[in-house]
């Protein structure tokens, strides 16, 4: 399980990274968007996650990270899922106001010559 | 309120309070803006200015409390740290808030001019700024610092892009950049903090600067790896070197009154790299690299200043030289050169607001350009050229104004460490190409241009108080330089004492609850 998650965010942060260098407005956000995936798997991951933990205290088992799972990262990556989408959106309206108001989705406005 | 009252509610409450102003102000200025009557709208400006103005107040309360040397720690929801979160005001947090306050004035001041009306929701966007800044200043906390980031980006994207007419296009594209490079900065501040999460358990700074020096070997270099990468992001908003690039355009498309509020945003990454090289990671983490790129950022700042061709992109390089100065101050480490670093951020971000605004008035009577070619100036050159003249002078460091003495002091500090030759050389060239380029672009504005008759046609009252304003408080703070910097000078002998913090954040007990629920459900035989 581990392989495959850091297999994930490897590749979610090469795509992210190589779409946001590319200079077009829509682009750059889907690379923004595989980033935050990127960035959300890897601080599930700073967890430590296991497979069969206990989700929450239970009763005749010692509350230590040894039984159970770390609540904190989920706590930051929920928050983390709700910035990174309202931030989305929001770079989402403008880019498409600069593609109404320009006539180009290049990110300088205008098409290279 | 009463005196004891009000005292009773700073020594409890004091931390949380420049927070919770603005954000109930923006939320109830959210609604009145909405609003269909226009008797209610008639309010808005009326709301906006009573909660900056008693922003400022209460920050000035708060720089009198913690000038005192106390830090006070505040627990949100009342969870003792480091489980919840906790603020925590010093004196360099109650300094930077009452900075945040008087800019905040005077770009509200000035934008009830008339910018305020040119687009939605300005007034609320402009509160909710300000929580987020505040929020940053206060916070004990490195995830609690990122969400107040994203709080004041978030908010400064909309005033960003406020305003209608003249230079939407332009603002739009450095919008796209803005934000684009923010939230590639967000990921990485994320990162960061996952890592040291994964290596310490913790993100309360106090708690941090605990557990990092006791790191098991294999750890500390993965704690190295997140420290640097979040430097890199707060060089992102403090506009160091490699990563400055976008704030010349950003700045300089930016309204007049947002510029002037974006004079503060920089000073937040300063500040955020001050605050976690002195207590959390220690200034050793980016000794080297830090105070060179500074240097490398002043020399830039300077030719770019030089080669602007419009007066707002001057000002704009105008702000990444202070930006260059004070991480130079930053970097340096020592306990002289950070005082005097405190020093000239109060000069640098109160001369970068007058500046800002000044270019507008400028423009504005040049009939809306701000190239740098002659054209006619209307209305005299009388006031506008004096105004001109005191920013030039406070913001290149000539003598008298307080520009001169931070540059002193600086440079008075950093002669006997070992880069001191560099940074003499360095400040001090960047101080003569500032000098120059403001020496060229005043003589083609009042001296080579022809003088007309009208004034701008949107001048007003208000525009005229806020400049007024802002440049009495540049003069006063050279005539009160004394206090001044003996406070900016214990403000860096306490961010150096760090055991001070971590004690107050550490040691902060949760108030008893008024209301004990659960030994009320034992009582009733409610709970097992």
């Amino acid at each position: 399980m581990l392989l495959l998650l850091t297999l994930s965010i490897g590749t979610l942060t090469a795509g992210g990274v190589w779409l946001l260098l590319r200079a077009r407005s829509f682009d750059a956000i889907l690379g923004l968007t595989l980033l935050s995936y990127a960035v959300n798997l890897f601080l599930f991951a700073t967890g430590r996650p296991r497979v069969d933990a206990e989700p929450i205290l239970t009763p005749g088992v010692a509350a230590t990270l040894a039984n159970t799972t770390d609540p904190l990262p989920q706590a930051l990556v929920l928050t983390a899922i709700v910035i990174a989408f309202a931030m989305t959106a929001l770079l989402l309206a403008i880019a498409l106001r600069a593609r109404a108001e320009t006539g180009s989705d290049h990110v300088d406005s205008k098409e290279p010559q | 309120m009463n005196g004891p009252a009000l005292d009773t509610l700073l020594a409890t409450h004091g931390p949380v309070l420049p927070v919770v102003l603005p954000l109930l102000a923006g939320a109830l200025l959210l609604l009145l803006e909405s609003a269909r009557s226009q008797a209610l709208q008639r309010w808005v400006p009326w709301v906006s200015a009573t909660a900056t103005f008693a922003l400022l107040a209460l920050a000035a309360l708060l720089l009198r409390q913690a000038s005192g040397g106390e830090v006070q720690a505040y627990l949100v929801g009342n969870w003792p740290a480091p489980f919840g979160i906790s603020l925590a005001l010093d004196r360099l947090g109650a300094l930077m808030v009452l900075l945040t306050a008087a800019v905040a004035c005077t770009a509200l001041v000035y934008a009830l001019g008339g910018m305020a009306a040119r687009g939605l929701h300005f007034h609320a966007l402009f509160q909710f700024q300000l929580m987020g800044l505040n929020g940053a200043f206060l916070t004990a906390d490195l995830f609690n610092l990122f969400v107040f980031f994203e709080v004041l980006l978030a908010a400064s994207y909309g005033l960003l892009l406020h305003g209608r007419g003249a230079g939407q296009r332009q603002r739009l594209q450095a919008a796209v950049h803005y934000v684009t490079f923010n939230l590639a900065g967000s990921s990485l501040f994320l990162i960061a903090l996952g890592l040291l999460y994964g290596v310490t358990g913790t993100l309360n700074m106090a708690d941090l600067a605990h557990k990092l020096p006791v790191l098991p070997p294999g750890d500390v270099r993965l704690a190295q790896v997140a420290a640097l990468l979040l430097l890199t992001v707060f060089a992102v908003k403090a506009a160091l070197l490699p990563l400055y690039f976008w704030l010349p355009d950003t700045y300089a498309a930016a309204s007049a009154p947002v510029g002037a509020l974006f004079a503060i945003m920089t000073k937040v990454g300063v500040y955020a790299v001050l605050r976690v090289t002195t207590l959390v990671f220690g200034a050793e983490v980016a000794a080297p690299f830090l105070s060179l790129l500074a240097l490398a950022t002043l020399a830039l700042a300077a030719v770019g200043a030089l080669a602007a061709t419009r007066l707002r992109g001057l000002v704009a390089y105008l702000v990444v030289a202070s930006a260059g100065t004070l991480l130079l101050a930053a970097g340096l480490g020592s306990e002289g050169t950070l005082a005097a670093g405190l020093f000239y951020l109060i000069n640098s971000t109160l001369v970068a607001a007058a500046w800002f605004l000044l270019a507008d008035r400028i423009a504005a009577a040049r009939g809306g350009s701000d190239l740098l070619q002659p054209r006619p100036l209307g209305g005299g050159w009388a006031l506008p050229g004096a105004a001109f003249f005191v920013a030039a002078v406070a913001v290149a460091g000539v003598p008298p104004l307080a520009g001169f003495m931070g540059k002193a002091l600086l440079l008075q500090a950093a002669g006997p460490l070992p880069m001191g030759p560099w940074v003499v050389a360095g400040v001090l060239a960047s101080s003569l190409a500032v000098m120059v380029a403001l020496a060229r672009a005043g003589s083609v504005i009042f001296w080579k241009s022809a003088q007309v008759g009208a004034a701008a046609p949107d001048a007003s009252p208000a525009h005229a108080t806020a400049l007024a304003g802002v440049l009495a408080a540049v003069l006063a703070l050279a005539a009160a330089a004394g206090p001044i910097s003996a406070y900016t000078g214990a403000a860096a002998g306490q961010l150096l004492q760090r055991q001070g913090y971590i004690d107050a954040v550490l040691g902060a007990r949760p108030a008893p609850a008024a209301w004990d629920v659960r030994k009320e459900m034992r009582e009733r035989g409610d709970a097992k």
